[in-house]
C-alpha cells in the first residue's frame, strides 16, 4: 500500500496548473517532433533541455517536460508511418510494414486512431509496470549477461524472415546487408576501425535516423519524381481518409494483440540492452507468429498496426525502470534524461527511489497524466493529421525532402551525413525497383552491432570457449524459441501457403 | 534596437579594450557557443551544459550558452570542424577530457596534432576507479593484480571505453606498476557506456570494473559495489575518503579522466583571455563546488598556460603506455 500512498504523493506534485501546462506543451510538441522523420524522441528531448533551463524550471517540472515529449514523440511517430510510409523515427519503422497499407486501402482515420489507442494501452500498462515491478524487474535486467543477449538478438533475427516479404531470400539478403553497414566504424573490442576509409565522420558507425530518412523519405521523393516524370499517375492518387474512430469490431479483434505486445514491449524495454525498437519488433513478428492465419499481415492488418504501436510505447515505459532503478539508460533517450538529472543535481543510482522519492513518484504521476493527454490530443486530432493525405504528391513530396535535409543537418550539423543520407536515398530506390524490403536492413543496422559485440565479449569472457553460449538456462530458452521460430513456419508454411493459394485464386478477380 | 546597441557597445568594449591595451574581462561573447562532440547524454555534454548554465546562473555570461552536439569519430569530427572551418571563431568552446588527449596521442583523430587549438582551462577531475561486487572475494587491489598475475584469463575486467581507450589504459598503468610482465594478457571487455559495464559487473559476468568515480558512486552506495582503488595521488574528500588509493597499497598508478575545454587555434587573444577568466571564476565559486560533489568530481585547478602544458604532458604519458602494449608502433 506504501507505493499508492508514494503515487498520491505524485499526483499531489504533478497536478499544478504549470505542471499541467507543462506536460500539454511537451505532449504537443513530442507529437510533432515524434511525427517528422529525422527528429527522433532523443533528439526531442535534447532540444527543449534549453528551453527548461532558461525557464529556470525546478527538478520536477523540467522531467514533466522532457518525459512528455519523450511519451508525445514516441505516439507521434506512427503518423508518418502511416500516412507517407516514412517511418518518424526508428521504433515506428514497423508500423509502416501494415499502417500504411490501411491507408491505402482507405481506411488511414482507422489505422492512426487505432495507433493512438495501442500507443495508450502499451504506455498505460508500462507505467504500471514500472509502479509495481521496477525492483523485482531489476533482477531480470541482471540475468542478462553477453551471451543471453546474443541469443536475444539472434532470437530477433530468426525470427526476421517473412516479417515484411513473401520472398524469404530477398528479407535475409536485406538483412545482410544490414548486418554490414553495422561493421562500419571503430570496433570497440580491438579499438581498430573497420571501413572508414580514413574518414573521421565514419568511426563512430553510420546514424541509423540517417540512414531510416534516406531509405525511407528519400527514395520515396525520387519514386515520385521517376513516376510523375513518366505518366500522370502521381497527380491523380486520391486517398480515401475513412471514418476517424475504429469499429468497435476491430477494437475487439486487436485487444489480445495489445495485451501481448504491452507485456512483451515492456521486457524489451527493460533491458539496458534491447530498446524499444527491439520491443516494437519482436510484439510485431511474435503477434505475426501467432495469429497471422490468412497470411493478411503486410496488406493492412489492424492488428499489425496495434502490435508495434503497443509495443514501443510500452518499451519506452520499461526503458525508465533501468534509468529509475539503477541509474542506467534503457535507450538513447533515457541517456539524455539521466543526463539531465545529473545536471539538475540528481545522483541517479540504485538509491533514487529512497532518496529523491519526490522527483520519482512525481515524474511516474507525470506519466499518467501525459499518456491520458496523448490520448485526448490524438484521436480528435486524427482528422487534421489525414488532411496531409489531401496535400497532392507534387506538394508534399518537396517538403518531405526540405524536412529531410533539415532535420538531418539540425542534428548532426554536418553535411558528410546529407552526403550519406542522398547514398542511402539512392539505395533505397534501387532496392525498391528489386522488391527488396527496407526494414531488415534497418533492424540490421540497428541491432547488428550490438549482437557482434556480446557475442564476443561473451567469447572472451570464457577464453574463447564457445558452449558458453548456452551455458545459463535462460539462454537455452531463448536459444529454443529461436529455433522453433524459425524452424516451425518452414514447416507450417507450406501448409498455410497451400491454402491461401486456392483462396487466392477465388479472391484474385476482385482485389485487381 | 537592443540588437543593435548591444553590438555598439560591444564594439566600443573591444576598441577600448584594446586601446588600452589589456582587460580582459571586457570580453563578451555575441552568441557564446559550446560544442559537445558527441550525442546528448554523455561527459562532454553534460560539461557543456553544466557549465553552461553556470556561467549564466552567476552572471559570467548574459546570453545563454548554445549547445552543439557534433558526434562522430569520437570527437574527431567536432575537432576537424574546428580546426578547418570555425578556426577564427572567438565565440567558441569545446568540450574535452582525457578521452580527447588519448585520442590525440594514438592519432585517431586523422591528421590532427594538440598544438592546433589553444587549450583554455580544466573545471576538474573525475578519478579512476577499479571496483568489484560486494560479495566478492577480492578486497584490495594486490588481490586482485595477483589474480591477473598468475593467471591472466581468470578475471575479466569491463569499463565504458574501447579497447585502447582510458577506462581501458587505467587498468593497464595499475598492472604494469604492480609488475604485470605482459600487460597485453590483461582482459578487458568493452562495454558502451560505464553504466552497462557496472550493470555486468552486478550480473556476475565480470570479476571487476574500471571507471570514472563518479559512474560508480550512485552503486557505492547501495551497497552493490566495492571500490578497491581509486587512483588519485592522495585520498580525496567528504564522503570519498574511505576508498584506498592504489598508491597507498603499494601500486604507484595515478589515473584521472580531466574535463575541460579549448577553442579554436586562431582565438584572438582577448578572447582566449575572456574565456580563462571566466571559467577560472566559475571553478573558484561555491556553487561550482557543489557542482563537483554531487558529481563525484575532484578539484583539477589549471587554466592557461598551465593547462596546456598538462594535456601536453598527458599526451606523452599516452603515448608511453599505448607504444608498450602495442596499440601504437
Amino acid at each position: 500500500m506504501d507505493t499508492f500512498a508514494s503515487l498520491g504523493d505524485g499526483f499531489a506534485i504533478a497536478l499544478t496548473w504549470q505542471n499541467l501546462g507543462l506536460a500539454l506543451l511537451g505532449c504537443f510538441l513530442g507529437t510533432i517532433m515524434g511525427a517528422l522523420p529525422g527528429l527522433g524522441p532523443s533528439n526531442g528531448v535534447a532540444i527543449l533541455i534549453p528551453l527548461a533551463f532558461t525557464m529556470g524550471l525546478g527538478a520536477t517540472p523540467s522531467l514533466i517536460l522532457l518525459t512528455s515529449v519523450y511519451y508525445g514523440a514516441m505516439y507521434g511517430g506512427r503518423i508518418s508511418s502511416i500516412l507517407l510510409n516514412i517511418p518518424g523515427d526508428e521504433p515506428a519503422m514497423m508500423t509502416c510494414l501494415d499502417g500504411h497499407p490501411m491507408a491505402r486501402k482507405g481506411l488511414a482515420g482507422e489505422a492512426l486512431s487505432l495507433s493512438g489507442i495501442a500507443s495508450f494501452v502499451g504506455a498505460f500498462f508500462a507505467t504500471w509496470g514500472l509502479i509495481l515491478l521496477a525492483p523485482q524487474l531489476v533482477k531480470i535486467a541482471l540475468l542478462f549477461g553477453p551471451a543471453e543477449y546474443f541469443a536475444l538478438f539472434a532470437l530477433a533475427f530468426m525470427t526476421l524472415g517473412g516479417v515484411s516479404s513473401t520472398n524469404q531470400a530477398k528479407s535475409a539478403f536485406a538483412a545482410a546487408l544490414g548486418l554490414g553497414l553495422a561493421m562500419i566504424g571503430v570496433d570497440t573490442q580491438t579499438g581498430v576501425p573497420r571501413f572508414t576509409f580514413g574518414e573521421v565522420h565514419l568511426y563512430d558507425g553510420l546514424d541509423f535516423l540517417v540512414a531510416i530518412v534516406g531509405l525511407f523519405a528519400l527514395s520515396e521523393v525520387f519514386i515520385f519524381l521517376e513516376e510523375r516524370h513518366g505518366s500522370a499517375d502521381a497527380e491523380g492518387r486520391q486517398l480515401k481518409v475513412g471514418r476517424l474512430t475504429p469499429p468497435m469490431s476491430m477494437l475487439k479483434q486487436t485487444t489480445p494483440t495489445m495485451l501481448r505486445s504491452s507485456a512483451l514491449g515492456f521486457l524489451a524495454g527493460v533491458l539496458p540492452g534491447a530498446g524499444a525498437s527491439l520491443g516494437s519488433f519482436i510484439s510485431y513478428s511474435v503477434e505475426k507468429r501467432l495469429v497471422d492465419r490468412e497470411g493478411t499481415f503486410g496488406k493492412g492488418d489492424p492488428r499489425g498496426v496495434a502490435a508495434p504501436e503497443a509495443g514501443n510505447n510500452a518499451a519506452a515505459g520499461g526503458a525508465l525502470v533501468p534509468m529509475l532503478a539503477l541509474g542506467v539508460p534503457g535507450s538513447g533517450t533515457t541517456a539524455v534524461l539521466l543526463a539531465v538529472l545529473l545536471s539538475l543535481n540528481i545522483t541517479p543510482g540504485p538509491l533514487l527511489f529512497t532518496q529523491n522519492p519526490d522527483v520519482v513518484w512525481g515524474l511516474i504521476a507525470a506519466l499518467f497524466i501525459a499518456n491520458f493527454m496523448l490520448l485526448a490530443l490524438n484521436i480528435p486530432m486524427v482528422g487534421l493529421f489525414t488532411k496531409v493525405l489531401m496535400v497532392p504528391p507534387r506538394v508534399l513530396m518537396p517538403i518531405v525532402a526540405m524536412v529531410s535535409f533539415v532535420g538531418i543537418y539540425g542534428i548532426s550539423g554536418s553535411s558528410f551525413d546529407l552526403m550519406v543520407m542522398i547514398g542511402f536515398g539512392i539505395l533505397g530506390w534501387v532496392l525498391r525497383k528489386f522488391d527488396v524490403p527496407l526494414v531488415p536492413i534497418i533492424l540490421g543496422t540497428l541491432l547488428g552491432n550490438s549482437m557482434e559485440n556480446n557475442l564476443r565479449r561473451a567469447i572472451t569472457i570464457d577464453n574463447g570457449d564457445w558452449f558458453t553460449l548456452i551455458d545459463s538456462p535462460l539462454s537455452i530458452v531463448l536459444w529454443a524459441i529461436a529455433i522453433i521460430g524459425f524452424i516451425l513456419p518452414l514447416i507450417v508454411g507450406r501448409k498455410v501457403k497451400a491454402r491461401m493459394h486456392e483462396r487466392g485464386d477465388e479472391e484474385g478477380s476482385l482485389t485487381d | 534596437m537592443t540588437f543593435k546597441a548591444t553590438r555598439i557597445a560591444l564594439a566600443a568594449a573591444l576598441i577600448g579594450a584594446s586601446a588600452m591595451g589589456a582587460s580582459a574581462q571586457e570580453f563578451t561573447p555575441e552568441a557564446p557557443e559550446c560544442i559537445a562532440p558527441a550525442n546528448p547524454g554523455g561527459g562532454w555534454d553534460f560539461t557543456c551544459r553544466q557549465v553552461g548554465k553556470s556561467l549564466q546562473d552567476q552572471g559570467l555570461l548574459s546570453k545563454t550558452m548554445q549547445v552543439v552536439n557534433l558526434a562522430g569519430g569520437g570527437g574527431g569530427v567536432a575537432y576537424a570542424e574546428v580546426v578547418n572551418k570555425r578556426n577564427d571563431s572567438d565565440d567558441l568552446i569545446v568540450a574535452a577530457s582525457s578521452a580527447t588527449a588519448t585520442r590525440l596521442a594514438q592519432g585517431a583523430y586523422p591528421g590532427n596534432t594538440m598544438d592546433q587549438v589553444r587549450w583554455l582551462a580544466s573545471v576538474g577531475a573525475d578519478y579512476g576507479v577499479i571496483a568489484v561486487a560486494a560479495d566478492s572475494k577480492i578486497s584490495t587491489l594486490p588481490d586482485l593484480l595477483d589474480m591477473i598475475k598468475n593467471d591472466p584469463t581468470s578475471v575479466s575486467v569491463a569499463g565504458g571505453s574501447a579497447v585502447g581507450g582510458w577506462d581501458h589504459l587505467k587498468v593497464l598503468i595499475a598492472a604494469n606498476a604492480y609488475g604485470v610482465e605482459d600487460v597485453r594478457k590483461v582482459k578487458y571487455i568493452a562495454f558502451d557506456g560505464g553504466g552497462e559495464a557496472v550493470t555486468q559487473l552486478l550480473a556476475g559476468s565480470v570479476q571487476a570494473f574500471t571507471g570514472d568515480l563518479s559512474e560508480a558512486k550512485g552503486f557505492v552506495d547501495s551497497g552493490d559495489i566495492k571500490v578497491i582503488a581509486v587512483l588519485s595521488p592522495e585520498r580525496l574528500d567528504g564522503e570519498f575518503a574511505d576508498f584506498p588509493t592504489a598508491k597507498e597499497q603499494g601500486v604507484d598508478a595515478i589515473g584521472a579522466n580531466w574535463r575541460g575545454f579549448y577553442g579554436p587555434g586562431n582565438m584572438s587573444d582577448e578572447a582566449y583571455d575572456g574565456w580563462v577568466k571566466k571559467i577560472s571564476d566559475l571553478y573558484a565559486s561555491d556553487e561550482w563546488k557543489e557542482v563537483m560533489a554531487t558529481n563525484g568530481l575532484a578539484p583539477l585547478d589549471l587554466q592557461g598556460a598551465e593547462f596546456e602544458q598538462f594535456v601536453s604532458d598527458s599526451i606523452t604519458q599516452i603515448q608511453t603506455i599505448s607504444r608498450e602494449i602495442g596499440i601504437i608502433k
